[in-house]
């Protein structure tokens, strides 16, 4: 059996595990192991990507138990896309936090360890019980994270998100529950096979815990009504976990994906298309709301945040189209919109640090050290962000519109993605003309005695900027290979929703 | 047997539901609790009531309560421990930062 599959799991549980033992050790030892774990979870990620490129889904039963009886890890496209991205994220939010983050808490090297066993699992496992187990892994490291440092609004915010996401596992475990007692299994696969063949009496039921677990995965994604615990939650913890959390919200996206598809997409029988009413009108509704709290807000990074729920709402529009075109869009967006979100975090925390008083407050302040290179920045990012012209926001939003050119819901989609995209670049220009334009000499005499550090004294550092950069990059890439990328999303896409490649795979022969 | 079963998952359900939209955390805690119990329940009748059959296959039995259920409540409870232990620290440590135990962690007026 292909052990490949399970190492992208099992490696940052085991590293986790020995920094726990190494707590007492110096710091710079940490470091450099959770570097290099991160590092060769990023090479497992390419050779799975690799070894499914070809279409081929690869299943791998945890103790040999044989599927549906055991539990199956499977690599296909899409899972080995989220891999990929979970991996280069991780990398550069952790280089960022070594500027200091890491040292403010006895155990972030093992909590993000865990939150990464937490993604890697959930984005592999194929069984629908397994999926939550590693939902409530990533959610406690991501809670330990989240409140890593402290300070009275993170834990205002962190109580809020630990008992929205707990009130979320109860009604996770309700439609799991209703599923198996209805079905009998909870392998997706099988699942599959028994959702399409239920009984009539049954379908209801069926139905119902299909809507229940999409309220759930709303609720991880931050979909309208869902999403109020996300702006104050990202807004109030630390930079580099603020990026490291751009991925948080994808998990619920891949779930809708994955479950929607696969146990209730097209040819699910009397369960087929439970979302169509569902998906895309929540989702246009999420750009609407997300825009007018990024119009709204008075801090950079309460901004950002709102930027997360107007790229979720995007992303999951893209999904609620159901074509293969739509899906592809989303695909493809997914990972700049994750990136683009990771450099804005880590941009607007090296920002802040710099304004002194001022923090990430909407105020004309002080001249900021380096302030040509950071506007820069600002500037390329905001256009990430808003989806201009020639970057990957742009791509993914154009191919977002070509997909939906063929559907009903065409005047509505367009009309809020642009709207959507304006008022991100109206919001984006505001906050970037107030934070550089009209930031003034004279701020700094004023209010220099409140300064606690001088803001000119501020050098940019490698292990600041190399992030950014990074990341950055990393949306430049996705724009100048975007064919092969497309590529590869389309052919994902088709997997998706051909899921009987899905369930032959693990299943095998019995289907 | 089902119908009291299916009464006190409802009861449980809707006490967790109040408890849990009040606005001190100690009872937000307790609804949480309340919650998880019931659905520690529901997952458990999931696998049918049965009375007096195993869930271990043995040549003398015809009769065999499901298994998987038993090990998925299993599993339910001990996150549910972990959870709980979670949110009641980090509602002490909510009561030391804001200085009471509201919530929104402001006092009426």
């Amino acid at each position: 059996m292909n052990q490949l599959i399970i190492s992208p799991v099992i490696l940052p549980l085991l590293i986790g595990i020995l920094l726990l033992f190494l707590r007492e050790q110096d710091i710079f030892a940490k470091r450099v192991i959770t570097i290099l774990s991160l590092i060769t979870q990023l090479s497992l990620a390419l050779l799975i990507i690799q070894a499914v490129s070809h279409g081929n889904i690869l299943s791998y039963a945890l103790g040999n138990w044989p599927a549906p009886f055991g539990i199956v890890l499977v690599a296909d496209r899409l899972a080995a896309w989220m891999l990929i991205i979970t991996a280069l994220l991780s990398i550069f939010a952790f280089i960022y936090s070594t500027l200091g983050t890491d040292r403010v808490g006895r155990h972030f090297h093992v909590l993000f360890q865990l939150q990464l066993f937490g993604l890697n699992g959930a984005f592999l496992t194929s069984d629908l019980f397994n999926l939550f187990v590693f939902f409530e892994i990533l959610l406690l490291a991501s809670y330990g994270l989240l409140l890593h440092g402290g300070g009275r609004l993170r834990t205002k915010a962190g109580l809020h998100f630990v008992v929205v996401n707990l009130a979320g596992s109860t009604l996770f475990l309700f439609a799991v529950g209703t599923l198996y007692g209805i079905l009998g299994t909870l392998n997706m696969a099988d699942l599959a096979l028994r959702a399409a063949s239920v009984a009539p009496e049954n379908i209801a039921l069926v139905r119902a815990a299909g809507l229940l677990l999409f309220s759930v995965f709303a609720l991880k994604a931050a979909l309208l009504p869902l999403y109020l615990w996300l702006p104050t939650a990202y807004a109030n913890t630390s930079a580099p976990v603020a990026a490291l959390f751009a991925i948080m919200t994808k998990v619920g996206a891949y779930s809708i994906l994955r479950v929607y598809t696969l146990i209730y997409g097209e040819k699910a029988g009397p369960a087929a298309n439970l979302l169509e009413y569902w998906l895309l009108p929540l989702a246009l509704s999420t750009i609407i709301v997300g825009s007018l709290g990024l119009v709204g807000s008075k801090h950079l990074r309460t901004q950002t945040a709102y930027l997360v729920v107007v790229s979720v709402g995007t992303l999951l529009t893209a999904f609620g189209l159901s074509s293969t075109l739509g899906i592809s869009a989303g695909l493809y967006y997914l990972p700049h919109t994750t990136f683009a979100t990771g450099a804005l975090f880590l941009l607007v925390d090296a920002v802040l640090i710099r304004r002194g008083d001022f923090s990430d407050r909407l105020d004309p302040g002080p001249v900021i050290a380096s302030h040509h290179l950071f506007g820069g920045l600002f500037f390329i990012t905001a256009m990430l962000m808003a989806g201009l012209p020639p970057f990957s926001g742009f791509l993914g939003k154009f191919m977002l519109i070509k997909a939906s050119l063929n559907h009903p819901a065409l005047p509505w989609v367009m009309t809020i993605v642009l709207i959507g995209g304006l008022l991100s670049m109206i919001a984006l220009a505001r906050s970037g003309s107030l934070i550089f334009y009209r930031a003034n000499a004279a701020y700094v005499d004023e209010t220099i005695t409140k300064i606690k550090v001088l803001p000119h004294t501020h050098r940019p550092n490698t292990r600041e900027l190399l992030p950014i950069f990074g990341l950055l990059s990393l949306c430049l890439a996705m724009t100048i290979w975007a064919e092969p990328i497309i590529r590869f999303t389309n052919a994902t896409a088709l997997q998706l929703l051909s899921p009987e490649q899905y369930v032959h795979a693990v299943l095998g022969k019995r289907s | 047997m089902e119908a009291l079963i299916s009464v006190m998952i409802g009861v449980l359900t809707a006490c967790g539901i109040y408890l849990s939209l009040r606005n001190r955390t100690f009872s937000v805690v307790l609804g949480l609790t309340f919650l998880s119990y019931a659905v520690n329940l529901f997952l458990f009748v999931m696998g049918r009531l049965t009375v007096g059959a195993p869930p271990i296959i043995s040549d003398a039995q015809t009769k065999y309560a499901d298994p998987l259920p038993q090990a998925l409540v299993l599993t339910a409870i001990v996150i549910s421990f972990a959870m709980t232990a979670f949110v009641i620290v980090l509602s002490l440590k909510a009561r030391a930062d804001l200085g009471n135990d509201h919530v929104d962690g402001k006092e009426e007026a």
